[in-house]
């Protein structure tokens, strides 16, 4: 199943894809029955987020791609709930840098707790997972306690959807493909078959030593293929059977800056 | 329990009464704990000394109150103890400025930074500060009205009764309102969130059996047991 959580009319709903049929005009079914189409909806990130753990260089591929030489552990990083945007939202693009990047991930979501979980037992604590782009701005990256926030939790940064897909309805997480448009145009391809550390070894690494629990996700990296992004550009984040993510880079001026 | 329900039941008598659960906090912002790297912070990998804060997150896993045992793991003798004066967030703050930080201030509490030493800042795992229960912090939210100024508060910190650290506010590379202002230039805070202003260094290491005691004036005293996980 798939689900979203959009605002709508007053209120925050539960909605799934609208079932086809040749009166309803609509991409989405609220749970009270009403079809709305994708435009009319503000979406929000399709889950209630707890702690937000994310992958740097994850795919050995993007790892080349910075020069990055070979790992024994997970480079894993935390972000705030202060960055997360839902579908269709708008990141911004602080003026003056130079390089500002999307990397599409594989989230994870944690439906159980998981503490000290075997990788054999690990899948069994996934309730389901959702596209994620996880904006850098690589202007801000210091030396020091890698990577920083400014570079990694801005706000409105980190995009989440636009759906919640059941573990049940993905049938190998390990074999999804991934790609990037930026205005149309493919520019990153991967699939996570790829991923250095697979979601069961994250999950067994992770609850080694932080209880996980249901709302926590995992943002499992991103493969090579990251490109600069300017205002207006707009950002399409696909994964196979998860749907398209969609963003727009805004200037300052949109923000009052 | 889980690992971080007890926190919430931090006594907080103020708008908006209830901790978020969202805990940062500020490294390397106490001028001790900058020297204390000496020339190594011009250096590779670091090539230079921080230029925007460097700020850390505390996961809901981490979240303490006074009180909880906190476990040193199997293969570590040590834990590190960072105290710090954490600020909690009473409005979103977003583009604060220095002047007015505190104007989004609800309070101030106690917060230690625990970790499993690690001498390398560069990109250091996070299974050294994340473990659970390794943000033990109150043990009350202090209303801003009753603390006269955060940017001339001592903060002592005992093992076992004895003192081993003494440390103010006032030495801070980035005191409350400019770290405020830097931090929500580019990430906002939440109500009930918490900003950690950052540990003196070098910052003490506590064993199994003993119990720290962080105190700051007219906050109260945070305490925690470390006890060994192998024991």
């Amino acid at each position: 199943m798939m689900r979203a959580r959009v605002a709508y009319a007053g209120a925050v709903h539960d909605a799934t894809p609208a079932p086809p049929h040749p009166s309803a005009r609509g991409d989405l079914q609220l749970a009270d029955g009403r079809v709305v189409a994708e435009d009319e909806v503000v979406w929000l990130p399709p889950f209630e987020p707890g702690t937000v753990i994310a992958l740097g260089l994850n795919y050995a591929d993007h790892a080349k791609e910075l020069a990055f030489k070979a790992q024994d552990e997970p480079l894993v990083f935390l972000k705030g709930p202060g960055t997360l945007l839902g579908h269709r939202g708008v990141t911004r693009r602080p003026s003056g840098v130079k390089f500002m990047h999307y990397e599409c991930e594989l989230a994870v979501v944690i439906g159980r707790p998981a503490k000290q979980v075997a990788r054999s037992q690990a899948l069994a604590h996934v309730a389901g997972y959702c596209i994620a782009n996880d904006y850098a701005v690589r202007d801000y990256l210091e030396n020091w306690y890698r990577p920083n926030l400014r570079a990694k939790n801005r706000d409105g940064a980190t995009v989440l959807g636009p759906w919640f897909v059941d573990a049940a309805d993905v049938a190998d997480a390990g074999n999804l493909g991934l790609r990037t448009f930026v205005n149309g145009n493919l520019t990153q391809t991967g699939n996570t078959r790829d991923l250095i550390f697979d979601i069961p070894c994250l999950i067994e690494y992770l609850s080694a030593f932080m209880t996980l629990s249901p709302g926590d996700v995992i943002l499992t990296g991103t493969p090579e293929g990251v490109a600069n992004v300017m205002p207006g550009d707009v950002v399409t984040s696909e994964i196979d059977g998860l749907g398209r993510l969609v963003n727009t880079i805004a200037a300052d001026d949109e923000f009052g800056r | 329990m889980q690992a971080g329900a007890s926190c919430f039941s931090i006594p907080f008598d103020v708008p908006p009464y209830r901790l978020s659960g969202t805990v940062f906090g500020a490294l390397l912002n106490h001028r001790s704990a900058l020297a204390a790297l000496g020339d190594a912070a011009s250096r590779p990998p670091y090539d230079a000394p921080p230029d925007a804060p460097v700020l850390f997150i505390k996961p809901r896993n981490t979240l303490a109150a006074s009180g909880r045992v906190v476990m040193i793991p199997a293969g570590t003798s040590e834990l590190e103890v960072g105290a710090s004066l954490g600020l909690v967030i009473g409005r979103t703050a977003c583009r604060v400025p220095e002047a007015r930080a505190l104007d989004y201030v609800a309070g101030y509490l106690i917060v230690a930074d625990v970790s499993i030493p690690h001498s390398n800042y560069y990109r250091p795992s996070i299974r050294f500060k994340a473990r659970d229960g390794y943000c033990p912090l109150g043990p009350a939210v202090t209303a801003r009205a009753a603390v006269a100024n955060p940017d001339m508060l001592t903060l002592r910190t005992y093992f076992d009764g004895s003192l081993v650290q003494t440390a103010s506010t006032a030495d801070l590379i980035r005191p409350a309102g400019r770290l405020l202002a830097d931090v929500t230039e580019f990430m906002t805070l939440a109500p009930g969130d918490v900003l950690a202003l950052g540990a003196a260094g070098p910052a003490p290491r506590v064993g199994p059996g003993r119990t720290v005691a962080i105190e700051i004036d007219g906050l109260g005293t945070l305490r925690i047991p470390f006890m060994d996980a192998a024991a």
